[in-house]
């Protein structure tokens, strides 16, 4: 009896683990401009070539600008960073999808949107959210450079398993808690370490009533609980997201397909290192409050006692005091974007609570879609009018103020509510104050001007 | 490999890459002079060039994906980094780069104050505190070959390319 991480990882395996970790061959390789020029200019050294250019996919999202599309004026070092990454695709035949093509995006937003992202795959890249693939039943997990250079060399990877660890989720979610807050919630009961050399597997009947957007946000943050890798069995709703992508297999091929996905999930009885349940039922919009993802409360909570000295530097560092309601908090900025909440049904919520509302003229509001092809939908469906007239910024796709290494961020001492998956000191921009939550969350506090409780604007179902 | 030497302490726990190093500095496409951003923003660690083990809390290395967080501490001037637990990805990407993340227990962790002299032996994967026990630490087996035998990894996996183009073959 296997689990769908154990069966996965069987079906890769070219030469079994011994003394040597084994070697895992990996399906999809998606690569971004910040994590590979070093990786190029490792495989140029030793004069090798990209093993399988059929199988490594580029696109920029980090270092890139949101206000246009144009890098004329921007920041020197990332316009040669992204440069770099064009120069290097050119020269090793590794297609790209650019600033100007419009299947650029956030790199975990667009693999998926392709139809690369498929059930039972191996997916890596170099950036730890790459996790969000394993919403699909695919074991995808981050890499750092020189695991790039290794998978562009060889289209392996040097791999020790990991361990199996169950997280279920039982029963139904009340109206605007999200799977955001089903993540948050998650992280505070184990800690940002309490998945470290483990693979998640989210199951339960809350999990399988999800959309495919809402299980890559669970996914999305595996690694802010320390595991590598989450993963969701594949259902109809997986297939159906997948069925006619570009990438996505056809015909007789996609029959075979499915009849191999649905092989996919744990068997019953298939044993876990751990378990953990969690009653989705109970759960409320979940906010951090803290310094990393596992300092997180419901949103109608206090501030805890500061207990240790971690505590209290990141209380001192946020401007909080223990027992302070986080409700009512005033916020300068509010940040609806990111790997973890740009894709449409995100940006939809938002704009549900934004809907005939405006921003509080203290707060400055960022909309950052998170592909080109989230942009094109959004529009087509009013969303960015919504925003716009609301008076938030309505952004080209792109990473932004999740990591503030690109023109967008939030100035020191100021606080933001983000949809983001990070609230480390300096995440954000040096001195910046994050507050993490679902993009309901934001889009009401963005409207109060203060951390706010979005079932007071009527919420979302 | 053998390391002696003072130790620094950074006593905080789940230091994450962002504070090793600040997204800011990842615009380069090199690996040079990247130590300088070091702990940038986090001032009051007070890390010193010339001292190479590091002695950091739980959960060392936790976030991005960032290999950048290895260079800085290696360009840095460090050779290894002792903690009570690493986040995944770091801890691979240390070893890689042959910088040692040593694991001990939190009764050992608590004998590393500032200053304290430690001598590290990776062939023996011991840790031995100067006028303190003497500790072993685990480490990946095939790891350890590689860095103190200078094998390379790409080159041990190219090497199984007659595998790897079998698996290929099988199709899916």
């Amino acid at each position: 009896m296997k689990t769908l991480y154990d069966k996965i990882w069987d079906a890769h395996v070219v030469v079994p683990e011994t003394d040597a970790p084994a070697i895992l061959y990996i399906d999809i390789h998606l690569i971004h401009e910040v994590t590979t020029p070093q990786a190029f200019s490792g495989l140029k050294a030793r004069g090798l070539k990209v093993r399988r250019t059929d199988k490594t996919f580029g696109t920029m999202d980090h270092s890139i600008p949101t206000s246009s599309r144009s890098l004329t004026g921007f920041d020197e070092m990332a316009a040669k960073q992204v440069r770099t990454l064009a120069e290097n695709c050119a020269e090793f035949g590794v297609p790209l999808y650019d600033l100007n093509s419009s299947k650029q995006g956030i790199v975990h937003v667009i693999g998926p949107e392709l139809g690369l992202t498929q059930p039972g795959r191996t997916l890596v890249c170099g950036d730890s959210h790459t996790s969000t693939h394993g919403a699909f039943g695919a074991l995808a997990h981050g890499i750092g450079t020189s695991e790039v250079e290794m998978v562009l060399a060889t289209q392996c990877l040097l791999q020790r398993k990991s361990k199996n660890f169950r997280v279920n989720f039982d029963g139904r979610l009340q109206p605007s808690v999200t799977a955001k807050d089903m993540i948050l919630a998650l992280i505070a009961k184990i800690g940002t370490g309490g998945g470290t050399g483990h693979v998640f597997e989210f199951t339960g009947s809350a999990i399988r009533a999800l959309d495919m957007d809402a299980r890559m946000t669970i996914c999305n943050m595996s690694i802010e609980g320390g595991a590598r890798a989450g993963l969701v069995a594949p259902d109809d709703t997986t297939f159906q997201y997948v069925a006619g992508r570009e990438f996505a297999p056809q015909g007789a091929a996609w029959d075979a397909a499915l009849t191999r996905w649905k092989k996919l999930p744990s068997d019953d009885g298939a044993h876990f290192d751990q378990t953990v349940t969690i009653d989705a039922s109970s759960l409320e919009p979940m906010i951090t409050y803290g310094t990393n993802p596992g300092m997180a409360i419901p949103l109608t909570g206090r501030v805890p006692a500061a207990s240790t000295a971690e505590d209290q530097t990141a209380l001192k560092y946020m401007g909080l005091e223990p027992g302070q309601p986080m409700l009512g908090h005033p916020i300068d900025v509010v940040f609806v974007g990111s790997c973890t909440n740009s894709r449409l049904s995100d940006l939809r919520s938002a704009a549900q609570i934004l809907r005939g509302r405006k921003v509080n003229p203290r707060v400055r509001m960022l909309v950052v879609p998170g592909s080109y092809e989230v942009k094109r939908q959004a529009e087509a469906e009013g969303l960015d009018r919504v925003f716009k007239e609301a008076g938030a910024e309505w952004r080209e796709a792109g990473c932004s103020m999740c990591i503030a290494m690109n023109g967008d961020s939030v100035p020191a001492g100021k606080t933001s509510v983000s949809t983001s998956n990070r609230n480390f000191e300096g995440r954000q921009g040096k001195g910046a104050r994050t507050l993490l939550a679902s993009p309901v969350t934001a889009a009401a506090s963005a409207v109060e001007g203060c951390v706010a409780d979005p079932r007071r604007l009527g919420g979302v179902a | 490999m053998k390391i002696l030497g003072p130790v620094v302490v950074v006593a905080a726990e789940n230091i994450d890459t962002d504070q090793i190093i600040p997204a800011r500095f990842l615009k380069v496409t090199d690996k040079v002079g990247i130590g300088q951003h070091l702990f940038e923003d986090r001032p009051e660690f007070q890390v010193k060039k010339g001292v190479e083990i590091l002695v950091a809390g739980d959960n060392f290395g936790c976030g991005s994906s960032r290999e950048h967080a290895v260079w800085a501490l290696k360009d840095f001037g460090f050779k290894a980094v002792i903690s009570t637990s690493f986040a995944d990805i770091f801890r691979q990407n240390s070893l890689k780069n042959s910088f040692l993340p040593i694991v001990v227990d939190s009764k050992t962790h608590a004998m590393l104050k500032p200053g304290v002299v430690v001598s590290i032996d990776l062939a023996s994967q011991t840790l031995a505190i100067k006028d303190g026990p003497t500790v072993t630490f685990p480490i990946d087996s095939f790891s350890k070959t590689c860095i103190l035998e200078g094998l390379d990894e790409i080159g041990y996996l190219l090497r199984h390319d007659a595998a790897i183009t079998a698996f290929e073959g099988r199709g899916v």
